[in-house]
């Protein structure tokens, strides 16, 4: 799409900038992650690159004005490379002042601060445990404050309109955003389509939203009081298509992907749970695609129906997170011991036990990886970015049909919930992957390996003459029979064990970014890429002599893992959790990894690992 | 149900494998695989077109011993993994076997949930009330009070109606048989296949081992006349010898009656109709026990409700003819895009 026109020349002083941070906070009730979308889906539209974080609690609607009930997106756009939604905000929108005190902190000095006056009421003071009103007190004389009482002049912009004061209050968020796109010069065109489209039935709530927004708008232009407003030139983005993308919609879209390419139905099994239900959101829009949903009783039922739907030949597929992945485990064994394909997509979440629902983590990788009973592999590849996640489901697929085994995809909610903008690729830059029914009756054996992958064949119900059975007891090697023989089950173990390990030979080897030997090596997994990049870039700039490496298949691991991890004289395994990899890492290869270990539920900062490396190299 | 079989006619030989059956002696699942692969060839569908679905338990090995494809799957998710199946692959005939542990226990969710989204799938739910593979615990259809090696001074549990349940879940075929009338079992189990949507078959079943005579008061060949009633639809509950005997309603109270004694005649009893319109005849005749009543076997309820896959498919059909079949340039592009040059 082009951008338009529709901007008028500015009064006041333009500064062009490479990149700003701003977030959005309020109260849940008020709207701040559909703000906050739609100020990434209009940069990003602009060809700006962008890296978001939404941040909003587990209660749908905590008591309105509180500290819990705060729910923040932030956002980081830039006309150059970015990989993170920023370390500081330079603009922060509170829209009360519980958003104000738990959001401040991340503003440095001198950063702009966007308030709603006509929120500092005594009583909303006191739900935020104010003792005084930071507005009057002085406390926040190191920002640049602008006081707006955005509640009222937003009722005087829909004055007339038949709706009642709550409805219209309740469309000050946009408002808030018309300020914002007035601010970084951006168009309204996309919201005011996106309002028309969401609110099309409803003429008077769509006739609101736009007044808001205008309004808003008109608001920045009008007064004097912002002296400077900015732009941000669009990103030298390679050549193509884009789109922007979470990492939840990427992974709904790389399981489709992967169903065309392997020209198999797609089956998602799923049970509602934060923060994977978008996952099944997403999917189940897709009816005009070979995909069924379906929403499950439980856990459990989401996975037995998966592989219910592998074994008849589909490519099954269940989603959730870390609870529910426990409770799947038992059906994991079961699909290790049939060797079925099967893909389980874990979005993680701050645990143990329900945790931190709508919080971001990376502890749910022992559970992967060894979380069942008995000799139980399983491989295990995770996305580094949210676009990411659309190519990592299909090699979980690819994976999973390849080697008849259950893959692991592990996401987050950092990853899921985040913005990027994609590249969308061309028909011809898809992998492609055969996938093979056996058919032939001649010499079939439901347990006869293929000698270079050890994959059973894929023996779907419906072909004639082979009519075989298959459960989770254990089977006798070539003809899947019951046995306790000891010999066979070990043999069985064994071969298991080996299957999967045999992927190495089967995935891409892994690319050091910076010089390939040295004194550090910083080496992550999953959504931690994005902090760990910034970071090493920043080091390298300053002729820092580290290197980074990050871990998209975590089993098994590359071949070449072994090799870079001795190159390098230290290693640095920044994680959100206490130390997972660093420990298999330590484990298979000897080699003294040091953790750099966080768990708030928040990902990292880039000066965290920053100051991590720079403490390795001073030591 | 698929009527694809070319060629000659199978025999009940042809669904027989050639594993050992490890059943103990005697057990009352020996009678009930009899009757499954006698009644198979009769439903005129290709062997590689019938999938047996079980759980863990002693009637979970079920599969082993038909030769269909079969699936031996997990503690009490043998329905989920049906659903997934029948779900995939409308086309063939899937089969579940369980028992009281698996189906009413530790997979009580799986089977109402699978009973109410009425998937064409059939379930046979042997229930010898007792837990047999594990050496002999109570299970949740024990009668209360049982002495068992898990409840030595009895259980302190109100054991569960398999049919209540079944009917509670809104089961559009809601059946029983006992595993010694082999006619009887044989005929439910081809009506359970010629249904179109879930159907629920409760199958009385003996564990010699564990339980023996579970059944006895009211199935063994002396007393079965008397004590057990066929219920047959739109016909009187008769039963007896001279069948003389019948169930009367007072309000929603049944009781036995004689014909011919106070003035009844046949024209007082109870007709069974198993399609009515509301279970609630079906959950009446359910609670029906043995002392106080004869026990009912045979069609208890059924309704015509469309199945899920059924449903499912024509989402997909409407679907795709409003917006085209799904391209994957299509759905990447999907949203809003914009160009870089």
């Amino acid at each position: 799409m082009a951008t338009t026109t529709d901007i008028p020349l500015p009064k006041t002083k333009r500064e062009v900038i490479d990149r700003a941070v701003i977030r959005f906070a309020g109260d849940s009730g008020d709207g701040m992650q559909v703000t906050g979308s739609q100020f990434t889906n209009t940069v990003a539209l602009y060809g700006n690159d962008i890296a978001t974080f939404p941040d909003f609690p587990a209660e749908i609607r905590a008591p309105a004005g509180t500290l819990p009930g705060v729910s923040g997106y932030q956002l980081h756009f830039s006309s150059n490379e970015i990989f993170t939604p920023g370390d500081a905000v330079d603009v922060l929108i509170a829209m009360n002042p519980a958003a104000l005190k738990t959001n401040v902190g991340d503003l440095p000095a001198g950063g702009a601060l966007i308030v709603n006056s006509d929120a500092f009421s005594q009583q909303n003071l006191n739900k935020a445990a104010y003792a005084s009103n930071p507005l009057t007190d002085g406390s926040l004389k190191q920002y640049t404050v602008f006081e707006i009482p955005i509640s009222t002049l937003n009722a005087r912009a829909l004055a007339g309109l038949d709706m009642t004061a709550k409805q219209i209050d309740l469309t000050k968020n946009f408002f808030a955003l018309g300020i914002m796109f007035w601010l970084y010069e951006r168009s309204m065109e996309p919201t005011l389509r996106w309002i028309d489209e969401k609110f099309g039935k409803t003429p008077v709530i769509a006739e609101a939203n736009k007044r808001a927004l205008k309004a808003g708008y008109a608001f920045g232009e009008t007064t004097e009081i912002f002296h400077t407003h900015y732009r941000v030139a669009p990103a030298h983005l390679a050549p193509g298509t884009y789109r922007n993308i979470t990492g939840n919609e990427a992974t709904a879209l790389g399981m489709l992907a992967a169903s065309k390419l392997a020209k198999r139905p797609l089956f998602y099994g799923s049970y509602p749970i934060t923060p994977a239900s978008d996952i099944l959101h997403e999917l189940s829009r897709y009816k005009n695609y070979p995909v069924t949903t379906f929403q499950a009783e439980d856990e459990i039922s989401a996975i037995g129906a998966a592989i219910g739907s592998a074994y008849g030949g589909a490519l099954g597929l269940t989603g959730t997170s870390g609870p529910g992945v426990a409770l799947k485990s038992e059906a994991i064994g079961l699909a290790v011991m049939t060797e079925l394909p099967l893909v389980i997509a874990n979005i993680q979440r701050g645990g143990p036990s329900t945790g931190l629902p709508t919080k971001t983590e990376q502890a749910d990788l022992m559970q992967a990886i060894l979380g069942r009973n008995g000799e139980c592999p399983v491989a295990v590849v995770a996305p580094a970015t949210p676009a990411d996640c659309y190519t990592m489901a299909i090699e979980a697929f690819r994976i999973a049909t390849r080697y008849m085994t259950p893959v692991f995809f592990l996401s987050d909610g950092y990853l899921g919930n985040g913005a990027e903008p994609w590249r969308v690729p061309k028909r011809d830059q898809l992998p492609q992957f055969d996938v093979k029914f056996r058919t032939e009756k001649d010499g079939f054996q439901p347990y006869l390996r293929d000698p270079r992958t050890l994959a059973r064949p894929w023996a779907v119900p419906g072909t004639p003459g082979l009519e075989h059975r298959i459960g989770g007891l254990e089977k006798e090697d070539v003809t899947g029979n019951v046995s306790y023989d000891p010999e066979n089950h070990e043999k069985m173990v064994r071969l298991r064990a080996e299957k999967i390990a045999r992927i190495a030979d089967d995935i891409p080897a892994l690319q050091v970014f910076g010089p390939a030997s040295g004194r550090l090596l910083v080496i992550g997994w999953g959504s931690t890429y994005g902090a760990i990049t910034s970071a090493v870039e920043e080091a390298q700039a300053k002729g820092l002599p580290v290197s980074s490496l990050h871990l998209r298949y975590l089993n098994p691991f590359p071949r070449d893992l072994g090799d870079i991890l001795k190159r390098f004289d230290k290693v640095l395994v920044p994680e959100l959790n206490l130390g997972q990899l660093r420990m298999l890492i330590r484990a298979r290869y000897l080699v003294d990894a040091i953790g750099l270990n966080k768990v708030q539920g928040k990902p990292f900062r880039v000066s965290e690992i920053r100051k991590a490396i720079d403490g390795i190299l001073r030591g | 149900m698929p009527v694809d079989v070319k060629g000659p006619k199978l025999t009940r030989a042809d669904f027989a494998t050639d594993q050992t059956v490890r059943w103990c002696p005697g057990c009352g699942d020996y009678a009930i695989l009899a009757q499954v692969q006698k009644v198979m060839p009769e439903l005129g569908i290709a062997r590689e077109n019938i999938v047996f679905v079980s759980g863990i338990g002693c009637s979970s090995r079920f599969p082993y011993y038909m030769n269909t494809y079969g699936f031996h799957s997990i503690h009490g998710r043998a329905p989920t993994i049906a659903t997934g199946l029948k779900v995939s692959r409308p086309e063939l005939s899937v089969w579940v076997v369980t028992g009281d542990g698996d189906g009413l226990s530790i997979g009580g969710n799986h089977l109402i949930h699978a009973m109410r989204r009425n998937l064409d799938i059939k379930i046979l739910l042997f229930n010898n009330r007792i837990y047999g593979l594990t050496k002999g615990q109570y299970s949740p259809t024990s009668e209360f009070g049982k002495k068992t090696k898990s409840s030595p001074y009895g259980t302190a549990e109100q054991p569960i109606n398999p049919l209540g349940v079944a009917l509670a879940s809104e089961c559009t075929f809601v059946a029983r048989s006992v595993d010694i009338d082999t006619h009887h079992l044989s005929s439910i189990v081809e009506r359970a296949a010629a249904h179109k949507g879930t159907a629920f078959v409760e199958i009385y079943q003996n564990c010699n081992i564990f339980n023996d005579g579970a059944f006895d008061d009211f199935v063994a060949r002396e007393v079965r006349t008397e004590r057990m009633v066929q219920l047959e639809h739109g016909k009187p509950v008769i039963f007896g010898q001279d069948r003389r005997k019948g169930i009367r309603l007072r309000g929603v109270h049944p009781e036995v009656v004689t014909i011919g004694e106070d003035g009844v005649t046949e024209k007082d009893l109870l007709v069974h109709d198993e399609a009515a319109q509301e279970p609630t005849l079906a959950y009446l005749l359910s609670r029906m026990t043995y002392p106080d009543y004869p026990v009912p076997v045979g069609v208890f309820y059924r309704a015509d409700r469309p199945r899920l896959e059924e449903i499912l498919e024509q989402q997909s059909i409407q679907a795709t003819a409003r917006l085209g079949a799904g391209s994957i340039e299509r759905l990447l592009k999907s949203g809003s895009t914009w160009t870089v040059t």
